[in-house]
């Protein structure tokens, strides 16, 4: 008994003690040295995060990570996924066990400044939606009232539910899961009335019901969830590369710079461009990589129109408008700061 | 010999010349250095993780738990709201474990009991069916047969809207994929009558059987307590009842728009959980009991029979208390077990400790660290007091050695 206690103890001891090791120290050296990039994604979100038939990770989650990857490496493929549900994320991004979190995560201020926890942009504008059965034969959110709703835990999809049913008066009552896959056999087994995330998860999940045409998203979306990339404070260098990664994958397709055209636009006059791809000026070195970290972004991955596209755009089974996201000289709100 | 007669020569001539070679201080030595080096190893645990957190920014600190939730909890056996507090939603967590594991230990000895005691039957069909329901129920593990209730119980019942139920029409129960539903008793000015007529039935079921039993020391008559008391106490409160006027209001549930409301509800994944529980741990201490009553020596109940004691009265008096002296211990373990296990309800969406404050409050907080202290320690808790409670049983039932 007695023994027991003291070497438990003991072990609590050497984790808190083993947890200081890993938190410090520069990350991109940390990468360097490893090889690759750890890259904290979701269980499997069509879209945004999830293996495809041969395995390999796709969406635009994962082209988030895989372009950091070419910008160090000069190749998107060195990167390890781990995939984490809702509740683990943040405890495995501060505790050093991956070193960045794109897994359709939403910006809050709680999460900025209470977590440890930066946000590098924005690279998906999302809201939160709710799907329901047509069988329902119910047209709006505001007609929910006692309906049993699926949600899953760890999510500001659980606080923004609550807020919106107390709003309107409405009662409701929560079956709550911790993984998403549990969350959507729940529903399709009809535990719930409703299920609740953001709008483009509910697309996605959608597509992976027994019968999803007998689903329909509501109109209304209840609350702003802008999705984006996160890293640890206190790496400012780190911050800087994922950022400015996102940052240059929306100037390249702002200035029309795809994966394909890319080794001709090395020629093009416009200094804009020039920059971008290193031409011009030394924007790499500053933080720690080559100066043509944006040329290998854009011809590993593609800018950031491409990898929409690809992913949850109009030609894929989730047929998602660009809506607020397209770049802002298109009436969207996606905008990067320039290059210079 | 003659070697150890030297050595004890030789301590005695030195006398108490050297702490050095005493035993004792020795002895004291070293449990001192030991409590040192174990202080220093949780103060710098503490410390070091205290300051890593600061320095990476992460809040920490216990004041969370006096803000508002604002969050729902499915099953809720206290008031609570999303106004509610973190620290009311970690109670509502709390109670929903407690619950699932006091049912639990009930229905899983119960079951266990009957099933301990069926595999020694004489009868082939009955033992064998016993036989079958042990060593399937123990070789799979619990979170599979969890998941299997889950959707077995998931599966088969249909949806409230289905069920052919009008809407708004009442009704004395139903069961659907939402749930058990049953009426509800909302107690009533004098209600809490027979609540005492309760406690008073159970005093006088107690004074009763003590009354009994120093009779029978002294006369050898038998008198039968337990039908008087059973009696006692089912027709006091009954009788309470109707003499104040029936004060309890009954609700019915009814199909409401989407769902039933009114009514109690028993949740699908309270019944599942339990059933998962209740039937895994009872094939455990199927088991248990059977190696208790086989351990009692054969030549107990040849000794109660030419005694001339009844087949009754031989296990009751003679093989079980002793066979209880082997049952509890493991048993205890077992409690353990059944309780530490109801943390899988996390995987069926029961909101209990784990699911409520280990995920959603830890998630919302972010301060992992406090949250899975304070879990980690309610469960030792938890756990402490039932094998505390099963230790002064066990004491209780031990066999008393003249």
């Amino acid at each position: 008994m007695n023994y027991s206690f003291l070497s438990a103890v003991a072990g609590v001891a050497v984790a808190a003690g083993l947890g200081a090791t890993a938190a410090s120290a520069a990350t991109l050296d940390d990468v360097k040295a490893k090889g690759f990039v750890q890259c904290g994604v979701s269980t499997g979100l069509a879209g945004f995060s999830a293996p495809d038939d041969a395995g390999d990770w796709k969406g635009i989650d994962v082209d988030l990570c895989r372009g950091v990857a070419a910008a160090i490496f000069e190749d998107a493929s060195a990167v390890k996924y781990s995939p984490l549900s809702a509740k683990e994320r943040f405890t495995a991004l501060q505790s050093g066990e991956i070193d960045v979190l794109s897994r359709n995560t939403t910006w809050t201020m709680s999460r900025d400044t209470e977590l440890g926890l930066n946000f590098a942009g924005v690279n998906y504008y999302d809201g939160q939606g709710f799907m329901v059965r047509k069988s329902l034969g119910v047209n709006s959110a505001l007609q929910l009232s006692g309906a049993s709703v699926c949600v899953q835990t760890g999510t500001t999809t659980e606080l923004n539910l609550t807020d919106y049913f107390k709003a309107n008066n409405m009662t409701y009552n929560p079956v709550v899961f911790e993984k998403l896959e549990e969350v959507n056999a729940a529903y399709d087994s009809n535990r719930c009335d409703v299920y609740t995330t953001d709008q483009s998860g509910l697309y996605a999940i959608r597509l992976g019901l027994s019968a999803p045409d007998e689903h329909v998203v509501l109109p209304e979306v209840i609350s702003k969830e802008p999705l984006g990339p996160v890293v640890r404070q206190g790496d400012d260098q780190w911050f800087n590369i994922v950022k400015w990664v996102h940052f240059a994958m929306i100037n390249a397709e702002e200035l029309g710079v795809t994966s394909e055209n890319v080794d001709e636009m090395m020629d093009s006059e416009n200094p804009n461009i020039q920059r971008l791809l290193g031409k011009e000026g030394t924007f790499g070195e500053a933080v720690g990589l080559k100066n043509d970290w944006a040329y290998q972004v854009i011809k590993n991955v593609g800018n950031y129109g491409e990898v929409f596209e690809a992913n949850v755009g109009e030609s894929t089974p989730l047929g998602i408008a660009r809506g607020l996201n397209a770049l802002w000289t298109n009436g969207g709100l996606q905008y990067a700061p320039p290059i210079r | 010999m003659a070697h150890t007669d030297g050595v004890a020569d030789g301590t005695e001539d030195s006398g108490r010349a050297s702490l050095l070679y005493d035993p004792k201080a020795r002895g004291l030595f070293f449990q001192a250095v030991l409590i040192i080096v174990v202080a220093y190893l949780v103060y710098s645990g503490i410390s070091n993780a205290a300051g890593n957190l600061a320095r990476a920014g992460i809040a920490s600190g216990f004041g969370f738990f006096e803000e508002r939730a604002g969050f729902e909890i499915g099953q809720t056996l206290i008031h609570y709201t999303n106004d509610s507090t973190y620290f009311r939603a970690f109670l509502v967590g709390l109670l929903n474990t407690l619950m699932v594991s006091a049912l639990g230990i009930l229905f899983a000895t119960i079951i266990g009991f009957v099933v301990g005691l069926a595999r020694l039957s004489r009868n082939y069909l009955i033992r064998k069916l016993a036989t079958v329901y042990v060593e399937t129920l123990r070789n799979i593990p619990l979170l599979l047969q969890l998941l299997f209730w889950y959707k077995a119980v998931l599966a088969v019942l249909p949806n409230p809207r289905e069920t052919g139920l009008e809407q708004g029409t009442t009704v004395l129960w139903t069961l659907n994929n939402r749930g058990l539903y049953i009426p509800r008793l909302i107690p009533e000015a004098g209600a809490s009558a027979i609540l005492i007529a309760v406690v008073i039935a159970i005093a006088l079921w107690v004074v009763i059987g003590m009354w009994a039993s120093k009779r029978q020391m002294k006369t050898g008559q038998q008198f039968p307590t337990f039908l008087t008391g059973l009696g006692i106490f089912i027709v006091l409160p009954v009788l309470t009842f109707f003499l104040t006027g029936m004060p309890f209001d009954v609700e019915f549930s009814a199909l409401q728009g989407f769902n039933m409301s009114g009514g109690t509800v028993i949740r699908p994944e309270f019944i599942a959980l339990l059933l998962g529980l209740s039937l895994y741990t009872a094939s455990f201490i199927a088991e248990i009991v059977r190696a208790g009553i086989l351990a009692v020596a054969k030549g107990q109940t040849e000794a109660a029979y030419a005694l001339g004691l009844s087949p009754n009265h031989t296990s009751r008096l003679v093989i079980i208390p002793q066979a209880m002296r082997v049952i509890i211990p493991p048993l205890t373990s077992q409690y353990l077990n059944l309780t530490k296990n109801s943390s899988l309800a996390v995987a069926i969406g029961y909101p209990d400790l784990v699911a409520v404050f280990g995920g959603t409050v830890l998630n919302q907080t972010g301060q992992a660290v406090e949250v899975i202290t304070i879990t980690m320690l309610v469960y030792l808790t938890i756990s402490l007091l039932t094998s505390a409670f099963m230790n002064w049983f066990n004491a209780r039932v031990a066999l008393v050695e003249r």
